[in-house]
């Protein structure tokens, strides 16, 4: 398929991460008694967006190469012509 | 349960990708292989985690939990004793015929391997039953959405009754349903696997860190819970001193030998994703590389659970509240999991022996509620969205493909071309939909129909796998052995429950209903006993009506038996190997069994 599942996969947990990392950073910090007092959107919402940075790199470096994804299995540690 | 703009903005966020993914596949179903099995294209870790999210549906992460509360870390029998050696299995031994033959669906093989009949049987059950189960799905979730209350607020924002809660949930996650697989087919329900995975371990590894930093870690939890709780080989010498109320044996043959090789071997939900696969290698990597998560996957649904039964008793306030009618003097639940309460009186419910029923199934909603503030809030709901809708949609693509395949190819049109495939693949999708409304409407009205149903279903699967390992491991088996010890398998299943009784239960959908000849225990072990009673007699009987019937030549079996099957020269670099991967895949497992034994 001519798409690269990990451009709109990396895409969305960007926009998540960012989402929960602002509201957690600029948001009312007096829902985290229940967490612990840990700013669990601020933290995990960075988490997310450093994991949707980078599929989001390597869906569109495979893409900006012209690699269809599925005639080889890329971005699988695997070779293609196997 | 009160949601804020940030919850939603994420729940709003997930659906617009998930139909955004379909409206970009959309141009790409240009054959109904490209829509049926997604042209054959995908990469091994994209179908890896599409065969394990396809699996995870609604019984999955809000069942384990609450098995997890009810049966303590015992429930990863179903990973560690289940899943995984069958998923080893099939992706080593069995793949090589499925993928090999190119057939396009698992009742397809079998017709290739024995015969029209044998296929027939398989591809109407299964299609009655991807149906029904997608139906008793989204029948689920509209229950747990109406639980969770969270939708109470807007709805009376707009004026609607709360009545209406269950029907917009029904008729909205059956039209995003419907979207994305007509848009984009099985590739469709693929991606989306692929986020709902990412959006599982994303939503609860916030939850288990949080509850076991809360508890002290696993040695904290440990202190506060019996120890057959945190130990998931204590007592399986006899039923009477575990949770499960099985014994080792009854464990091992009927849920690690029969029932879960007959799920993850022969169920066309799962193995449509291995064949949707690109190359051979890839195919047979595909359960493989699902078995990695899957391993980890009992510390995010089953460990929720533990932990929720672990803590302090308290009043929950979030899930609890019944919609503003007057509350029954409640009696106290256990740790965060409450209990059950009479879904039309309000009033809680009593066993036999007169104590409160716990409600498991609010264990992994509870959690959340408790541990999750507004934000990673919407995240965790989102994630349990998420798995509901795979759910669906993992039985609305087999649906549709065994239908336009294996029923109306195979019967009502011999001479349809491909483009009229491709056409009735789509109009299918839209019936299978309908047809799973109307089971969510029946499951809603009629409970004990869906009880029955899937007692039914149970007595249709459980012989499967000895059908299916004969076929492909001895050519002697023939196509009428095939049909007879499948139909007489599934008769033996009958029998033995109609023959007993789990102890303390009534006469009837419990089983006992021709006589009561043996009490078990626990209805696990009748369910585990009845798989193994099934299975051997399909064994017994394929083997002996073989023995009667003339086998096939050998030559129409090239590519389907074992034993007439060229040996797939593995080649590759050696972490791409099947083989080493399965080993590695045991390795860990017996690690991880010895660990928490």
């Amino acid at each position: 398929m001519g798409m690269d599942i990990r451009v709109p996969l990396g895409a969305m947990f960007t926009l998540l991460g960012l989402l929960l990392a602002a509201f957690g950073a600029f948001g009312d910090k007096s829902i985290y008694a229940q967490t612990l007092g840990i700013d669990v959107n601020l933290y995990w919402g960075l988490v997310l967006l450093v994991f949707g940075i980078f599929m989001l790199f390597l869906g569109l470096r495979s893409q900006a190469r012209g690699e269809v994804p599925g005639e080889s299995a890329d971005g699988d540690q695997s070779r293609p012509g196997h | 349960m009160n949601l804020s703009w940030i919850d939603w903005t994420i729940m709003l966020l997930y659906f617009g990708f998930v139909l955004g993914i379909g409206a970009v596949l959309k141009r790409y179903m240009k054959t109904s292989t490209d829509f049926f099995l997604a042209g054959r294209s995908i990469p091994a870790w994209i179908c890896g985690l599409a065969f394990l999210s396809a699996n995870l549906g609604a019984q999955e992460v809000i069942g384990m939990g609450a098995s997890g509360a009810k049966y303590g870390i015992a429930t990863s029998h179903f990973y560690w004793i289940g899943a995984i050696p069958a998923m080893v299995f099939v992706g080593i031994f069995m793949l090589p015929f499925y993928y090999g033959s190119r057939a396009r669906s698992v009742p397809e093989y079998l017709r290739m391997r024995f015969d029209e009949k044998t296929r027939g049987l398989n591809a109407i059950s299964f299609a009655i039953m991807t149906v029904f189960s997608s139906g008793i799905s989204m029948y689920a979730m509209a229950k747990l959405i109406q639980t969770l209350h969270f939708l109470d607020a807007p709805f009376a924002r707009m004026g609607l009754p709360p009545s209406a809660i269950f029907h917009a949930s029904i008729l909205i996650s059956a039209v995003i349903v419907l979207g994305y697989i007509l848009l984009g087919g099985l590739t469709s329900a693929i991606y989306n696997e692929v986020l709902q995975f990412f959006l599982i371990v994303a939503g609860f590894f916030p939850l288990v860190y949080l509850g076991l930093k809360n508890v002290g870690g696993w040695s904290g939890l440990k202190a506060q819970l019996p120890s057959e709780y945190v130990h998931s080989w204590q007592g399986m010498t006899s039923p009477g001193t575990n949770l499960l109320g099985v014994e080792w044996f009854g464990l091992v043959m009927g849920l690690g030998f029969v029932l879960s090789f007959g799920y993850w071997c022969t169920d066309f939900l799962v193995i449509q994703r291995a064949m949707a696969a690109n190359s051979m290698n890839a195919a047979r990597r595909t359960p493989l590389i699902a078995a990695f998560p899957k391993m980890i996957f009992p510390f995010l649904v089953i460990l929720p659970g533990i932990i929720a039964i672990g803590l302090p008793t308290q009043r929950s306030a979030a899930v609890m509240e019944t919609g503003g009618t007057a509350v029954v003097a409640q009696p106290a639940g256990r740790g965060l999991i409450p209990v059950k309460v009479d879904e039309i009186s309000g009033a809680p419910v009593y066993d036999q022996q007169g104590k409160p029923v716990l409600d498991y199934d609010l264990a992994i909603p509870e959690m959340l509620a408790h541990y999750f503030p507004a934000g990673l809030l919407g995240l965790g709901l989102t994630a349990l969205l998420a798995s509901f809708m795979s759910g669906m949609a993992g039985n609305v693509t087999a649906f549709n493909t065994v239908w336009t395949y294996d029923i109306y190819h195979a019967y009502i049109n011999r001479k349809a071309s491909d483009q009229h495939l491709l056409w009735m693949g789509r109009v299918t999708t839209v019936f299978g939909i309908a047809i799973s409304i109307a089971a969510a409407y029946l499951a809603a009205r009629f409970n004990n129909i869906m009880d029955f149903l899937q007692l039914v279903f149970a007595f249709v699967n459980a012989p499967l796998f000895a059908t299916f390992l004969l076929g492909m491991f001895w050519k002697r088996t023939t196509g009428h052995a095939a049909f007879t010890g499948l139909l007489l398998g599934t008769g033996a299943a009958a029998l033995h429950h109609g023959l007993t009784l789990p102890i303390g239960e009534a006469v009837g959908i419990k089983g006992g209903w021709i006589a009561v000849l043996h009490q078990y225990p626990s209805d696990m072990a009748q369910n585990f006993w009845t798989a193994i009673f099934a299975w051997t007699a399909c064994f017994v009987i394929t083997i002996a009506v073989s023995m009667f019937t003339a086998p096939r030549p050998d030559s129409d079996l090239k590519g389907l038996v074992y034993s007439l099957t060229a040996r797939i020269r593995e080649t590759g670099a050696w972490y791409e190997r099947p083989a080493f991967l399965g080993a590695i895949v045991i390795a860990l497992l017996i690690a991880l069994n010895l660990i928490f034994k």
